[in-house]
């Protein structure tokens, strides 16, 4: 029991679970604790220059490195700004911690200056929020949060602390329990479940495994692997599960999905047992509900119940921690596979058929054309190959999907994206999260023109915390994924898309936050630059100057079905 | 479609309620009525929800209700398997030559006199929702002139499964 201000105890809580680093700004409602940091503490501070950068910073930190991020800012705009991290964390189940400090006790309610009711907002998007009035309740509210944010389905959490509480003193002892009767987040799994699932995995003769980021969340890749390995199972890896299993895994069929290939919606629609692990049946996976993969029985193994049957009813559900059931379910198989192996080898040859017939591809450029986009992301994956040490994030639209399709990301957690909410400006940020929590890794971001410009600001923190990331710009200088809905489903009405390639001058505007900046107009010069920027040992920016009218292909219309998919359309077809 | 009532033991904290309603705007989930008041059990409050739904939307209502961190228990009331009453304040139009009539109404469905006006009349009535439905049917005639219910409340019958004895109490 050692009596201290209520924003030191805020700081010896975040000692207490481990945290190394965390992302924020200082305002007013939140100064207490930022002097408190100027005291002391072991945990490092990372200033952002604008809050969502810190809040997408702390999720590029969860995400690479498994542990709870943690986002810290003040009340009013500092708040809000936070909401849309807490929402893309919400969506793509990330542990995070937010602390913002709320005005006076006294005021609340008053309207007064920079006072919002930032619980009240955030309540649709977070796993739980507390508003801290009593200096007494912190260490009990800090020890719940983190609790909370990382068991289970990880998600956010928001603690939100009036200026008094940070300001009064207490004896602090953080607890070493948490004090939550109704937080029951599953820990074991139901054995008969999971037998049953083995034995329809052992009479299935199309089976596929729905691979998605609950693979990541739970710690359970190498459990995976050991799954697929050992019954031969082909899998599909969502965009949120990539980097789960190797893509360069013989038995990894890519991504299913709007822009996934049609070798992976054909593996996942005309199977006969879908093994779902860890994912939701997003309507970007099934697109239209009823017609998906209407010949199969599913088994949905996710640690949240509410996931189980929401959108595709389970013919048998198991919930619970994956590392555990997918241990069992192994475990299970092997014993029934080695009385009467599976009967899956038609399957596989038509998978392998699937695989020839239909690979990602793009109509190369000519000399003296623009720059293809996909070139790009093949180089940066020739470039990078049979490196262990990389890291990608990306903003949100088509360069995403062009780096899903393209990139090996064979380590796990070396893929991250905003994937359920779809957060552009996602990338940056992440990317220098992922740094800080990876000092090792080199981090390379994929970002679109959009996109950078949504959150370029946090180069400069990369610069001066001597956080290096790289950042290669997919720039065609429009609103691309938006720009592809108005060629296809808007009779080439290009609304409000266009951007330019020349306005900002991203290689200047770099140099003018503190990173390296590169400009790459010519296909003869991208692998160079590239090379450049990676080995520039610093924060640097690339560039390039891509196709506008490249789409990203192939395309499911939302809400169609995976036989609706659109091709590349011939030569002739391609608008001019 | 079709009714269900949940009943839900929350703990008695800051905010606790509003996640509840929160999570049904969000979701696009209907509630017909909402009642909510203490338990046997200090800091933790009892509500029952009445809402219009599918088999699949209740079994998520459920299983989502489970995830919010001040829920404690959730469970389904059927209607076999449980006890629900209803309060309902009534102010019907009563001129003193129908007074008698109405009364005589009332006492037929254990509607108490509540307060009596020169040209009104209070009811209070306790029943089964389905009971207070019939009553508000049958003055509606006379002229409802402010009607107040608390929705419903219920809990598990004691036993496991109802009896012919009980359904007749009920």
């Amino acid at each position: 029991m050692t009596r201290m201000l209520g924003s030191d105890a805020i700081l010896r809580s975040l000692e207490a679970e481990g945290v190394e680093v965390m992302f924020g700004i200082p305002g007013g409602a939140i100064l207490p604790t930022y002097d408190a940091i100027a005291r002391g503490t072991t945990v490092r501070h990372v200033l952002a220059r604008h809050e969502q950068g810190a809040g997408h910073m702390a999720q590029g930190y969860a995400r690479a490195s498994g542990r709870v991020g943690v986002a810290i800012a003040t009340s009013g705009p500092g708040a809000t700004n936070l909401v849309t991290p807490i929402a893309d964390a919400w969506m793509d189940s990330t542990p995070l911690v937010c602390i913002t400090g709320q005005v006076y006790s006294r005021l609340i309610g008053t309207d007064a200056f920079q006072e919002i009711d930032i619980t009240g907002i955030t309540l649709p998007c977070v796993k739980h929020s507390w508003l801290v009035q009593d200096v007494r309740e912190i260490p009990a509210v800090m020890k719940a949060a983190f609790h909370v944010a990382r068991t289970g389905r990880p998600g956010p959490v928001l603690v939100d602390i009036a200026k008094d509480a940070q300001e009064a003193e207490l004896d602090f002892h953080y607890p070493d329990e948490v004090d939550l009767p109704g937080w029951k987040p599953p820990t074991k799994v139901h054995e008969r479940q999971v037998r049953e699932a083995a034995r329809a995995i052992a009479d299935a003769r199309q089976p596929i495994v729905y691979a998605g980021g609950g693979v990541l969340n739970g710690d359970a890749c190498a459990e995976l692997l050991e799954l697929i390995e050992s019954a031969n199972l082909p899998s599909v890896v969502t965009l949120m599960g990539k980097s789960a299993i190797p893509d360069s895994h013989p038995l990894n069929c890519g991504m299913p999905g709007m822009h996934g290939s049609k070798f992976a919606n054909f593996a996942l629609n005309k199977s006969d047992l879908i093994i779902a692990v860890g994912s939701r049946f997003d309507d970007r996976v099934t697109g239209k509900v009823s017609a998906f993969a209407p010949g199969a029985k599913v088994i949905h193994f996710d640690i949240d119940a509410a996931e189980v049957g929401k959108i595709r009813s389970a013919d048998i559900p198991v919930v619970g921690p994956l590392k555990l059931a997918l241990t069992q379910l192994t475990s299970e198989l092997k014993t029934m596979l080695a009385e009467k192996p599976m009967q899956t080898a038609a399957w596989h040859a038509q998978l392998d058929e699937w695989r020839g017939q239909y690979p990602y591809k793009y109509r190369k450029g000519t000399p003296g054309s623009l720059i293809k986009p996909q070139l790009v992301m093949e180089t940066l994956r020739d470039i990078t190959a049979g490196r262990n040490d990389v890291i990608w994030t990306t903003g949100v639209g088509q360069h995403q999907m062009w780096a899903m399709q393209y990139l090996q990301c064979d380590e796990p957690r070396s893929f991250i994206t905003s994937g359920g909410l779809g957060t552009m400006g996602f990338g940056v940020p992440a990317a220098v999260g992922a740094k800080a929590a990876r000092p090792d890794a080199t981090v390379i971001c994929v970002d679109g023109d959009g996109c950078f410009q949504m959150t370029c600001q946090e180069l400069a923190t990369a610069a001066l915390e001597r956080l290096p990331i790289v950042v290669v710009i997919v720039n065609n200088g429009w609103l691309g994924m938006v720009r592809q809905w108005q060629d296809l489903f808007y009779s080439e009405r290009f609304a409000e898309t266009h951007l330019t390639k020349q306005v900002p001058d991203y290689a200047q505007l770099a140099e003018a936050l503190g990173a390296a900046g590169f400009t790459v107009d010519h296909e003869d010069d991208l692998e160079s630059t590239l090379r450049a920027a990676l080995e520039a040992g610093r924060t640097a920016v690339v560039d390039v100057r891509t196709d506008p009218e490249e789409n990203c292909y192939p395309m499911i219309p939302a809400g169609a079905a995976a036989v609706d998919i659109i091709e590349m359309p011939d030569e002739e077809e391609v608008p001019s | 479609m079709s009714h269900h009532t949940v009943s839900v033991e929350l703990e008695n904290k800051p905010g606790a309620l509003v996640r509840i309603s929160q999570l049904f705007a969000r979701r696009g989930y209907n509630i017909q009525s909402l009642a909510v008041g203490p338990t046997e059990r200090p800091g933790i409050s009892r509500l029952t929800l009445r809402v219009d739904c599918s088999e699949h939307t209740i079994e998520q209502i459920e299983k989502q209700m489970h995830k919010l961190v001040n829920v404690l228990r959730v469970v389904e009331l059927l209607p076999d398997e449980s006890v629900e009453r209803e309060l309902a304040l009534i102010t019907v139009g009563a001129p003193p030559d129908r007074r008698a009539e109405l009364i005589a109404l009332g006492d037929v469905f254990g509607a108490r006199v509540a307060d009596i006006g020169r040209e009104a009349l209070t009811f209070e009535i306790v029943g089964r929702p389905e009971e207070l439905d019939a009553f508000e049917e049958l003055v509606r005639p006379h002229g409802v002139r402010e009607l107040a219910r608390t929705g419903r409340i219920g809990l598990r019958r004691p036993g496991p499964r109802q009896s012919r004895a009980q359904a007749a109490l009920t």
